[in-house]
């Protein structure tokens, strides 16, 4: 049950495009004492159906640019592979560290961010009203 | 610098980051392509998802191929984001989110020190 709420409240925030995995994986090792990579196993794992669901609508609304993807998909697999190997390979106790600190840039970024996506639905929203 | 060159570099390091840690791999490119690539913030969001999700699933295949994976866990934590997801996003309307950001910024920030100083 605890899983399930930790899981339910990160998803509400991930649902509202902010953090996501990112508070998903310190809720898990912090309140229900989840090693660091199986947590950041279940996030990856987690991310899966939502973002599926969110992917086949956004291709129906013709909203995913498409001419840009395959390079940045192929040279992300790349990526992919060596971070999930280094991630692998290094100590728990080192991984988390190093987690901490990726998670102190992204609380930065969070709060200096100008992304208006929230923002800007909620005048067209404020506007379809007064229309 | 050629703009072939840019997909690359930002797609491996947003690989590279959301292998290493998991996560955060949406929240790197979004801003990459509304910036460097003038990309509208919606479009974007969306274009993310669709980088994102192939670059998790290869992911996650390494980590289930390397013994980290337990299938309970991932099965309660999946189901409590999907319906968490669904609300958050047809909430999103209605809750100040320029406010939000920044309180969840300052939680992640006093996580990550947590972290720091724990054992």
């Amino acid at each position: 049950m605890k899983l399930f709420i930790i899981g339910f409240l990160s998803g509400i925030i991930g649902g509202m495009g902010i953090g996501g995995g990112t508070i998903l994986i310190p809720g898990l090792t912090i309140f229900a004492n989840i090693e660091q990579h199986m947590a950041q196993s279940v996030n990856l794992l987690s991310f899966v159906p939502t973002a599926t669901i969110a992917l086949l609508y956004h291709l129906k609304q013709k909203n995913v640019v498409l001419n840009i993807i395959l390079n940045i998909i192929l040279s992300g697999l790349i990526g992919s592979l060596i971070g999930s190997y280094i991630s692998i390979y290094i100590n728990s106790y080192m991984l988390k560290r190093l987690f901490a600190v990726f998670l102190f840039i992204m609380g930065i970024y969070e709060i200096i961010s100008k992304q208006k996506i929230g923002e800007k639905q909620n005048e067209k929203a404020q506007n379809k009203k007064k229309q | 610098m050629k703009r072939h060159t840019k997909l690359m570099i930002i797609g491996f390091m947003t690989g590279l980051l959301n292998g290493l840690f998991g996560a955060g791999g949406g929240t790197i490119i979004v801003p990459f392509m509304v910036f460097l690539l003038g990309i509208e913030d919606h479009k974007a969001h969306a274009t993310a998802i669709s980088i994102i999700l192939p670059l998790t699933i290869f992911s996650s295949i390494i980590y289930i191929k390397s013994g980290i994976f337990n299938l309970p866990i991932t099965l309660n934590v999946t189901l409590g984001s999907v319906i968490g997801g669904l609300l958050g996003a047809s909430i999103l309307n209605k809750v100040p989110i320029k406010y939000l950001r920044k309180i969840f910024g300052i939680i992640m920030i006093a996580a990550s020190i947590r972290i720091l100083f724990s054992k």
